[in-house]
């Protein structure tokens, strides 16, 4: 007894047998609800990364060391029922014993701050200027830590969009890089095959059997000094997809083999097709969704990847600013008892990892036409 | 059967041939060279060295002769057992290494045991109960599981401890064992204090072992055998045990070939960060300071675990799998 | 009555149906019949009636989302007729039943058996789980379990049983693979053996030898057989008498000779007109049943058969026929022989 191909009734039976494969697969990804909801959030989180100063309060550089450690000023919309942002007021005190100064809120005090107000001056996409933020404080003067400061008094929160820019990047562009050089290898190594192939394949072996992470560490650690952050970062992508794209190119070299022998691509031969067009037309449609899926999910390691590499300060360096370059703050525990708001980014991380995988996994289940 | 793992084996000098030179040629690519770099260190902490001792040195690594020819120097001193010297720690690196590789050993190894101990049961449990509020509350537990990166998950625990239960959780050992000769005592203290570290270096494997195992074992208790196992009148956990549990299990006998590995790597974070003894925190500190024949020397370690848990994994295989030891 | 007139296995307006998420499917729905000590019971239907739930209801093998709803299945064991519908699928009287008194014979030998132990392993533990039926007074040993296991490969013709016990099934070719797989089905000596279409997966010549081996240890041990398949010339070699399944409903049955020469159920003649005569025309088109299978979703009402049947009436679209004696051997569920309906 199979309980396959199950009908709904008549129209919805019409609809599905004109339907495109897209369409089937973003009907199929709706219906997971928690990677729909991730799917929302890595958009706004791509959001940030084209104009994370438009989301900062201050600039991320800007330092005070009389400011060090304060901690997380929360939002509050209304005041006496009224619509009127504001965030409780800091103050500080020395302690005598310690020395060190202790921040407490002052509730009688509100800092009052506004949507879409004006800041320190930015360019859209280096373009244009501008001095729109999304939120600031109404007097100009003041400064507001939404996620605290750290220990040279930069607004963490400033910081994070900044690193949100740099780490979601780095994640975006290392899976490209491992995509292409996965499907054009891979393709090659399944199509061809031969001599071609075992080549290919025993230096996928080799890179799948390296020790990753001390290999990167060391490959990152002979990077000249004198890079600059933009040369660093490109550095630090291809360094990441160097071993990335051996999974993905396995796996386009297996589908490759797979369809080869399929009868439609026989069909396509006889038919007298090309084998550029019988690749990019019949062979490659074929998987596309598969190599979306299968990219969406390397993303995340990619990302933690970088974290990781940054956390140990072999990765992206400061003054750039990256997820792991924030979490560098968090090193020392002593540190992280005082102002434990330190290891938000690494939520951030948390959350964008899991995202990621949440969308991964609904899109791979989407996509997988057997997968009922 | 023998000749597959002898093929296997007759690999393994190849491999390290080719990793050696790749090793090289990273920690060549910063500028200047050991001895340089050996000299200015000596000269800001004060002490200096003669010309002669220089020269000597210079010739026994070959610094003034081609790359290759320097790196023949350094695979003909390694084959000897000599792995150079540090010049931060001005010791012999083969004595750096030993002293933390027993160590590095025993926290990934404890982790791959304490990790499948976990996973497998959790993943059989999810199988076996699919939809059920358990295996939804060890899904959650995977994703973030699979979502928290090593480090942080090793700082949060550190700073739980010290924070609120005034706890330190780094290091190995209790203060009155850390120079003690080995006994039982000091072993039980390496255990109590290892088991955390592992747990932390494990996490992200265990997540991902138990949704490989719950994945494979739901495909197997779909399989004609277990209706035929069924029929025979077994009880159902042993008939579970027995045939798909046997099957879903096979295929993660090849994971170990990338999960040791990951350990291995892995454990340099959590060492770095939990301040384990370990040549993860020595390996940063000789690349940091381009202490380059220590990182040299440390990098082939890592090369030969990972190759060495790869082949394990395949002998492995082989061994527990009878339709790739009778084929192959 | 005399206790061999008694039915061994009696099925009484089973209903099976499977709550998936799109809705309730009926496998299942009210089948009824009986199985004589030593009778060979033919169970033929198009592929989806339920002729495989049926036998795993019997067995108590049904996994959820499947429930066997109503019926009663009533078995005659030593101590007495028990009704496997009501007992726990997982207790220990429907393990004993299981495997000791009804055995399995499974579709695909190839994945019937574990691919990773030997053969002998697989039905040597059979043996020890029911080892009373060989030995009633003490538990068998491995020792023993495996020169039974030695002595049944033989009777099933496994040459060099000695070897084959310690190969793993996916060595032997398909013929041997069957045969290992009756061996199993034997091993405790049931008293009935349902061979779920036991031929279907295996090549013609190799399916004849497994067919005659089948009648022979069936004239041998005296052992009752359903035997399930869509192959109405499997059925006239093999079985005495038939039940012809449609839609998890019975349409007609009775002893083979009446089905195959005097068919009453307009369904059961489609059948046979759908089978190729020896003696038939060359190069003309065979008769097929018009329409399709409907989808189990979507159960025509009233008598399942009646939106491809060619014989149909009003009343068939209203009321469901019940099985009723047809002559002087037969039952059939139709208008055309009687009035009688089901009670809704």
């Amino acid at each position: 007894m199979t309980t396959a191909d199950i009908t709904v009734g008549k129209e919805a039976e019409d609809r599905i047998a004109v339907a495109s494969n897209w369409k089937l697969v973003w009907w199929r990804f709706r219906r997971h609800h928690l990677a729909m909801a991730s799917a929302v959030l890595l958009i706004f989180m791509y959001a940030i990364v084209l104009v994370p100063d438009f989301f900062s309060t201050q600039d991320p550089e800007r330092t005070d060391a009389r400011q060090a450690f304060i901690p997380v000023q929360t939002v509050h919309l209304f005041d006496d029922g009224s619509f009127s942002p504001w965030v409780p007021a800091i103050v500080g005190k020395r302690n005598p014993t310690t020395l060190r100064m202790e921040w407490t809120t002052d509730p009688k005090r509100k800092v009052p701050v506004t949507f879409f107000g004006t800041g320190y001056k930015w360019k859209v996409f280096g373009l244009f200027e501008t001095n729109r933020h999304l939120i600031t404080p109404v007097d100009p003067n003041q400064r507001i830590f939404l996620l605290g400061s750290d220990r040279l008094g930069r607004d963490q929160w400033s910081r994070i969009m900044h690193g949100t820019q740099t780490s979601m990047t780095v994640g975006l562009v290392a899976v490209a890089l491992s995509v292409i050089l996965g499907v054009v290898l891979g393709g090659i190594s399944g199509y061809v095959g031969g001599k071609t192939d075992s080549v290919i394949q025993r230096l996928i072996e080799l890179l799948q059997s390296v020790p990753t992470i001390p290999i990167w560490l060391a490959l990152s650690a002979a990077l000249p000094r004198d890079w600059t952050p933009i040369q660093i970062f490109f550095a630090i992508t291809v360094i990441l997809s160097l071993v990335g794209w051996t999974t993905l190119g396995r796996e386009v070299r297996g589908r490759f083999l797979a369809l080869r022998e399929e009868d439609f691509v026989l069909a396509a031969r006889l038919a007298g097709c090309s084998r550029m067009r019988i690749i990019l037309r019949h062979m490659v449609p074929t998987f596309l969704s598969h190599i979306i899926a299968t990219s969406s999910l390397a993303i995340p390691v990619m990302i933690i990847n970088e974290t990781s590499l940054s956390f140990l300060g072999l990765g992206i360096r400061p003054p750039a600013i990256s997820w792991g370059v924030l979490l560098q703050e968090a090193q020392n525990i002593q540190t992280l008892a005082l102002a434990p708001w330190l290891l938000i980014p690494g939520v951030v991380v948390i959350v964008a990892v899991l995202a990621f995988n949440l969308v991964g996994d609904g899109l791979r289940d989407a996509a997988d036409p057997y997968s009922h | 059967m023998t000749r597959y793992i002898l093929q296997r084996l007759a690999l393994l000098p190849l491999l390290m041939v080719i990793y050696s030179f790749v090793i090289f040629v990273i920690i060549q690519a910063p500028p200047g060279d050991f001895l340089t770099a050996y000299v200015a260190t000596l000269a800001s902490s004060g002490s200096s060295i003669s010309q002669e001792q220089i020269e000597a040195w210079r010739a026994q690594y070959g610094l003034d002769q081609p790359m290759v020819v320097q790196y023949f120097l350094w695979v003909q001193h390694l084959v000897q057992g000599n792995f150079g010297l540090s010049l931060e720690y001005q010791r012999p690196n083969a004595d750096l290494i030993g002293e933390q590789i027993g160590l590095t050993l025993a926290l990934a190894l404890f982790s791959f045991f304490l990790t499948w101990a976990i996973a497998i049961p959790a993943g059989i449990y999810s199988a076996t109960h699919p939809r059920s509020i358990g295996d939804h509350i060890l899904t959650v537990i995977n994703y973030i599981g699979v979502a928290t990166p090593n480090f942080m998950l090793a700082l949060i625990l550190m700073w739980v401890a010290f924070a609120y239960f005034d706890l330190s959780v780094t290091g190995l050992y209790s203060p009155e064992y850390a120079d003690a000769p080995w006994s039982w005592g000091k072993l039980w203290d390496l255990l109590a204090h290892l088991w955390l570290p592992a747990l932390v270096l494990g996490i992200a494997g265990t997540a991902r072992l138990s949704r490989i195992m719950r994945a494979n074992l739901l495909d197997e208790l779909n399989k004609p055998y277990v209706v035929t196992a069924r029929a025979k009148g077994m009880k159902e956990w042993r008939l579970v045990l027995r045939y798909p549990v046997r099957l879903a299990f096979n295929p993660l006998i090849s994971t170990i070939g990338w999960y040791l590995p990951m350990l291995f790597s892995g454990s340099l974070i959590v060492a770095t960060v939990m301040n384990l003894p370990n040549i993860g925190p020595l390996l940063l500190r000789a690349l940091v300071n381009q202490d380059m024949y220590l990182a040299g020397g440390i990098l082939l370690i890592y090369s030969f675990l990972t190759i060495v848990g790869t082949l394990l994994s395949d002998i492995l295989l082989a061994l527990v799998d009878p339709r790739i030891r009778v084929a192959g | 009555m005399s206790a061999a007139a008694q039915p061994l296995l009696s099925v009484r307006d089973l209903r099976v149906s499977f709550a998936l998420d799109e809705g309730l499917v009926r496998a299942v729905d009210g089948t009824s019949f009986d199985v004589m000590p030593g009778q060979v019971l033919g169970v033929v239907g198009e592929s989806g009636c339920g002729k495989s739930v049926t036998m795993r209801a019997i067995l108590q093998l049904i996994e959820r989302p499947g429930r066997i709803t109503k019926g009663e299945i009533h078995f005659r064991r030593d101590s007495g007729v028990v009704d496997l519908a009501q007992l726990p699928p997982r207790g220990a009287e429907m393990r004993d039943i299981r495997g000791g008194e009804i055995a399995l014979i499974p579709q695909e030998p190839m994945a019937a058996f574990s691919p990773v132990h030997t053969v002998g392993d697989q039905i040597v533990e059979a043996i020890l789980l029911h080892s009373h039926r060989w030995q009633p007074d003490r538990k068998l040993g491995r020792r023993e379990a495996r020169d039974i296991t030695v002595g049944l490969f033989r009777d099933v013709g496994i040459s060099m049983p000695e070897q084959r016990i310690d190969t793993y099934s996916w060595q032997l070719s398909g013929g041997l693979r069957q045969r290992a797989m009756i061996a199993m089905a034997l091993s405790c000596k049931p008293r009935l053996l349902i061979a779920d279409e036991p031929t279907t997966a295996i090549d013609v010549t190799t399916q004849a030898q497994v067919l005659a081996l089948l009648r022979d240890l069936q004239a041998r041990y005296n052992t009752a057989i359903i035997f399930i398949t869509h192959d109405l010339g499997v059925i006239a070699q093999m079985a005495s008498y038939v039940v012809v399944m449609y839609l998890g409903r019975v349409m007609e049955e009775g002893p083979v000779d009446d089905i195959f020469h005097a068919p009453k159920h307009p369904y059961t003649r489609a059948l046979l007109r759908s089978i190729p005569s020896l003696y038939g025309q060359t190069r003309v088109a065979l008769p097929v049943i018009s329409g399709a299978l409907p989808h189990p979703f979507n159960r025509p009402p009233g008598c399942p058969f009646h939106p491809r049947c060619p014989d149909v009436m009003p009343r068939c679209s209203a009321e469901v026929p019940r099985l009723m004696p047809v002559g002087a051997s037969q039952l059939a569920s139709c208008f055309l022989h009687h009035e009688e309906a089901e009670q809704p």
